[in-house]
Order: C-alpha cells, then structure tokens, then sequence
C-alpha cells in the first residue's frame, strides 16, 4: 500500500514538471521559437557530466547516519582522552602502588574523591589503568586490523588474480581453515613469551586468511567483467588492473571487515588473558583490568572493579560494530543517490 | 554419493596428518620447563638426561614418526606436571563425556531457539519482535563473548539460587553454561535465517501460493523456511566451531571438569604432553566438525553437485 502511494505521487511531481514545461514553451514568443540555433563551440564541447564523486558520496550517506556520526564522534573524543589522560593534572600512574601518609597501600578503595573510579586490590588507581587498558586494547585492536587487511588485500588479490596461485593458496586456505582459530592462537601464545607484540602476531596469524579468501571471491566474480577485459586488451599492467580497477570495486566490504576485526581483537585479547597467556600484570589492558574484576566476583561490594572496565570496552566494541556497518553501507556505491 | 564420501573422508584425513605434523613442530618450540614437575631444582645435566628419556633431542622427523607410530595405538604421552606420570588419554577419558553432553545440548538449545527467533522475525519484519531481535543480535556480535559470559555468571547465578562451583549431577547447573553457549550461535541462526526468509519471500513462487490463496503462516512456514533452511546448513559447521571453542572458556569459568577447562588448567601449569594432546584433539574436532557440516549439507539439498563441491565448503 505504502509503495503504491509512493509511485503515485512520483507519477504526480513528473506530470507537474511536464505541464510547467510545456507552459514554458508556450509562452515564449514565435519569433523565439523558429529562430535558428547558432554554432556554439562551448557546447559542441559539452559532455554527458555528472559531479558524482565517489568518496563525497559515501560521506554524505555516511552522514546521514545519525547515530553512527554520533558514535564515531564519541569514539574518536575517547581515543583523544586516552592519549591526553596522562598530562592531565593530578594523575595517578597507572602502575604506581599508592600509599597514605603511615605507609599503608589503599586497597580497594571505593569510588570517591581522592580515586575517581576506586583502586584495586594492591592500591592502584583504577581511572589510570582503565584509560592505559583502553589504549593498549585499541592499540592491539588497530594494529591487527591494518595488519590484517594489508596482507590479506595483498594475498587475496594475487590469489583472485593470478591463477597459477590459486591451487596452492587454497590448499593453504583448507589446511589452516581446519584448525580453530583460537587453537592457534592459544599455541602461538603458549609458545611465545606474552607481549603486546607477540598477541598482535599470533592474531595476525590466523585472521589474515580469511580477509584473503574473501577478498578473493570477490574478485574471482568480477576479475573477467567486460571492463576489466578491454584493460587487459589495452594492455593495461596487471597490478594496474588490481589496483585501479578491483579495488576501489571492494572498498566497503574490505571497510567492514576491518571495522569487525578491532572488536574481535579486544575480545580475544580478554579471553587470552583469562586463560592465563595474557600480557603481564603491569602492561594494563582490558584483558587485564577485567580478568582482576573477575577474581573478585564474589564479593559484591569491589565489583565496580569489573563494571567499569566492561562498560569502556562494550562501548568500544559496539561503537566499532555499528560505525563500521553505518560505513560499508555507506561505501557501496548501490546504496548511492 | 559414494565416490564423493570417500573422496570428501580421504580428503579429511590427509588434512589432519598435515595439521598434526605443524601442531607437533610447533609444539617442539614449547618451553622446556613444561616437561619437569620440578624445574628449578634441577641441573643442567639432569634436564638434559630428562629431555633424553623423553626422545626430544632426537631429530623432528624421527620424533614426528615416532609420534604417529604412538597415535596409532592410542598413545598421546604422559602427563607430567597435572597428574605426574598418568597417561594423556587416561586424563581425557573421564572429562570427554561431559564437554561431549555439553557441546550437544548447547547446539540442541541453538537450534531450538535460533530457528523460531530467525523465522519469527522474517514474520514480523520491521515490526517490534525483528527490532528487539536485531537488537539482540547487534549486542551478541558486538560485545565480546568473554564479557557478557561473566555477566551471565555473575547474575544468573544469584536468579537460579546456584553456586559458582559446577555440581555435574545437578541439572540446575547445567542452565546456565549451556545458555551461555548457546547464545553465539542462536545470534547467528537467528540472523542468517531472517536474512534467507526475506530474500525468499521476493520470489515468485511465494506470490503465486499467495495468490492461490495460501495463508500467511502457511506460506512462512511450508514454503519459505523449507526453502531458506538449506543454505544455512552451511553454516552448521562454523557454528559447531563456535561451540567447540566456546566450551574452552565457559567450562573453565563454571569449572565444569571438561576438556576445556581441563586445557586452560594445563596451560596455566605448564604441562606440555597435556597442552600437546588436547590441541590436538581439538584440531581433529575442528576436522570432523567441518566434514559433517559438509556431508550434512550435501544430504539437505539434493540440488548441491557433488562432484564440484571438492575442497571448498
């Protein structure tokens, strides 16, 4: 019903601007009407020309998008406190045991004046480790998200592309497609010593893959669309082809999978930790700050040492899935005016 | 259908052999601490002489050899540090069952639900029940799992008026770990089938049962379920995963005594023959599950070509 209403009204505003046009023409004088049309140079030059530009567009729809706008704003103000935190007057550091005046380390102290958000169980400053923690996850989360997308644009692209490569990347693909992902990345962890480092490559290790079958499917459906064939008929060089005409072609599918990857760093990060691999004590991070809540889980009176650490990181990861989804729609040029 | 089956099992099989030869490699990286129940005590030469008896200073491919001809009978190694001295398979016959009856309840609870919740919101597309559901969805994708699962804990708990300890033969306690895992992948049926359903409802073999005069029900759940539920057989097998790997953390969190708790424990004292055997364990699962999912699906929808579908899923 709703649709029909619109077609109507569609069919309304064409006949309007007809009748207005037709009006037009009537009104102009016989002598306007049959005079000849001169040569024009300007407009034998005239072209088919629209403005449309790719990236504008995808902003504009972006934009459109309240709460996305919304959320990336707030994301990109917490991202600017975690760095500005530190020079900011009175703060704890985050690995500093605080003591009062006999010696005495404030343990558990709860929200108040003195400690924003609290200390935990050996007296330090919960607000200064949370906003350390944030830093380090969404170093971690970022890190392995650009990573990810590097290698495995590049691999999938050559995988899609190239066909002498393709039998044996997909033997790859089928032997470590196998393995549960956090298999590996228990092993990897268990094996190496635990840094910020290492957490980034034992993820690296696994998601790679996936961006590059991916990627390479897509390309597999468009490699031989007739555009692509005359440029190859042209003689256009093969990277140029990969760079100039496939990619820009997965902009946002590429877009959201960074955008699901960051999150799911954070959480692996956390369940890393759980499990005892984790980074050490006095790197915090998330993971951390987290695993320590939980130790206290039965004592109802410290639980904020869980709560506030989950709201930041819930709301990071939220932020990322939303963002990114509101983006890749935004980026697929079907969903363009 | 045969010719396939063995193709698809053979397939499998030589999978497994490649990951268990990198798993073992990999493994011969672990630190060596993880072989001596007392590590600090020792001399170098006692270490050495240790490291001797247990054949890892032979070189790999021999001990790779060595550890097939032992697979083969059954033989994963001693535990050294858990429980010193006690074969690995001995550790693992009494903890399989329970993440076995685990993991099968929890894809039975998926699925139970999963499938209604997609279905109704296909039903009830952009009404209240699909905005609540995505919803839902929205917030299982996006928070990770390791965090609403203590939340579970925490406060489930304190509603059924449960402990915090695992009681195996009481099955109150059995509510909370397998929602928990369940969770996940009712996210992801829900999803997928919703999504399925609604790109089924626009073909025209719907509008012609609705102009026959079908009823709407009828024509949700007679023709466009039975349609849009065969390509989501397709992602039984990544949702199998997905309980297999969620099993590592809720049982270590319930302390269920499992093979998923029992690795986190084994991890967290070092015990290498223990950490080596069920990784591997976990590896051949991860095998098996993707096979079923395979053969599964190839039973669902007699459309699927079986001779095309080698080697990818």
């Amino acid at each position: 019903m709703k649709q029909f209403s619109y077609r109507h009204t569609k069919e309304a505003e064409l006949m309007n601007s007809m009748e207005a046009a037709s009006k037009k023409a009537s009104e102009m004088t016989e002598e306007e009407l049959f005079s000849f049309a001169e040569f024009n140079a300007a407009e034998v030059e005239r072209t088919g020309y629209s403005n449309y530009s790719y990236w504008r567009s995808t902003f504009q729809a972006f934009l459109k998008n309240r709460a996305a706008v919304a959320l990336l704003l707030l994301l990109g103000l917490l991202l600017l406190f975690t760095f500005v935190q530190p020079y900011l007057p009175g703060q704890y550091d985050p690995n500093m045991i605080v003591n009062d005046e006999s010696g005495m380390q404030y343990r558990n102290i709860p929200p108040g004046d003195m400690f924003l958000l609290g200390t935990n169980s050996i007296g330090q400053d919960l607000w200064a480790r949370i906003w350390a923690g944030t830093r380090t996850s969404l170093f971690i989360g970022l890190s392995v998200a650009l990573a990810e997308a590097f290698i495995g644009i590049t691999v999938g692209v050559i995988w899609g592309y190239v066909r002498k490569a393709d039998f044996i990347l997909t033997e790859v693909y089928n032997i470590i497609d196998n393995i549960p992902n956090t298999i590996i990345l228990i092993l990897i962890s268990y094996i190496l010593k635990p840094s910020v480092k290492t957490l980034i490559f034992a993820m690296c290790l696994t998601g790679w893959i996936q961006m590059a079958r991916f990627i390479r499917n897509q390309i597999l459906i468009i490699r031989d669309r007739d555009y692509n064939v005359a440029s190859r008929c042209l003689g256009t060089p093969t990277w140029r082809i990969m760079v100039k005409n496939l990619l820009p072609y997965l902009v946002s599918v590429i877009m959201l999978r960074m955008a699901l990857t960051i999150p799911a760093a954070i959480g692996n990060e956390v369940f890393i930790t759980y499990i005892g691999l984790g980074l050490p004590v006095d790197i915090p991070s998330l993971g951390n700050l987290i695993n320590e809540g939980r130790a206290l889980i039965t004592s109802p009176a410290l639980r904020y040492q869980l709560v506030y650490p989950t709201i930041i990181l819930s709301f990071v990861t939220i932020s990322f899935y939303i963002i990114g989804n509101a983006f890749s729609d935004a980026a697929d040029p079907k969903n363009h005016v | 259908m045969l010719k396939y089956l063995g193709k698809r099992i053979g397939r499998s099989v030589l999978t497994l052999v490649i990951i268990l030869t990198i798993v073992f490699c990999l493994l011969r990286l672990m630190p060596i601490e993880g072989y001596f129940p007392n590590f600090e005590k020792m001399t170098p030469q006692q270490i050495q002489v240790g490291l001797q008896e247990m054949g890892l200073t032979d070189p790999l491919p021999v001990q790779i050899v060595r550890f097939f001809g032992d697979l083969l009978q059954g033989d994963l190694g001693t535990s050294r540090i858990y429980r010193a001295n006690v074969p690995v398979t001995e550790v693992l016959a009494d903890k399989i069952p329970v993440s076995i009856k685990l993991g099968v309840l929890s894809m039975m609870v998926s699925l139970l639900v999963g499938l209604p919740m997609g279905a109704l919101m296909a039903r009830y597309k952009f009404r209240l029940f699909d905005k609540i559901g995505t919803l839902f969805i929205v917030c299982i994708q996006a928070i990770p799992a390791a965090v609403y699962f203590l939340y579970i804990q925490l406060y489930g708990t304190q509603i059924l008026g449960v402990g915090l300890l695992f009681d195996i033969h009481n099955p109150k306690y059995w509510v909370l770990p397998v929602l928990s895992m369940s969770l996940n992948n009712i996210a992801f049926y829900g999803m997928w089938l919703r999504r399925y359903m609604v790109d089924e409802s626009n073909k025209d073999y719907v509008k012609l049962a609705k102009a026959k005069g079908v009823s709407e029900g009828g024509v949700m759940f007679k023709h466009i379920f039975r349609n849009a539920f065969v390509p989501l057989a397709q992602y039984i097998p990544t949702a199998f995963l997905n309980t297999v790997i969620g099993s590592i953390y809720i049982e270590s969190l319930y302390s269920i005594p499992g093979m998923g708790g029992l690795l986190v424990t084994v991890i967290k004292k070092h015990d290498n023959t223990m950490v080596q055997g069920i990784v591997l364990l976990y590896a051949c699962v991860g095998v098996l599950g993707l096979l079923l999912g395979d053969l599964l699906m190839v039973l669902l929808d007699p459309r699927i070509s079986l001779g095309k579908k080698e080697g990818d899923r």
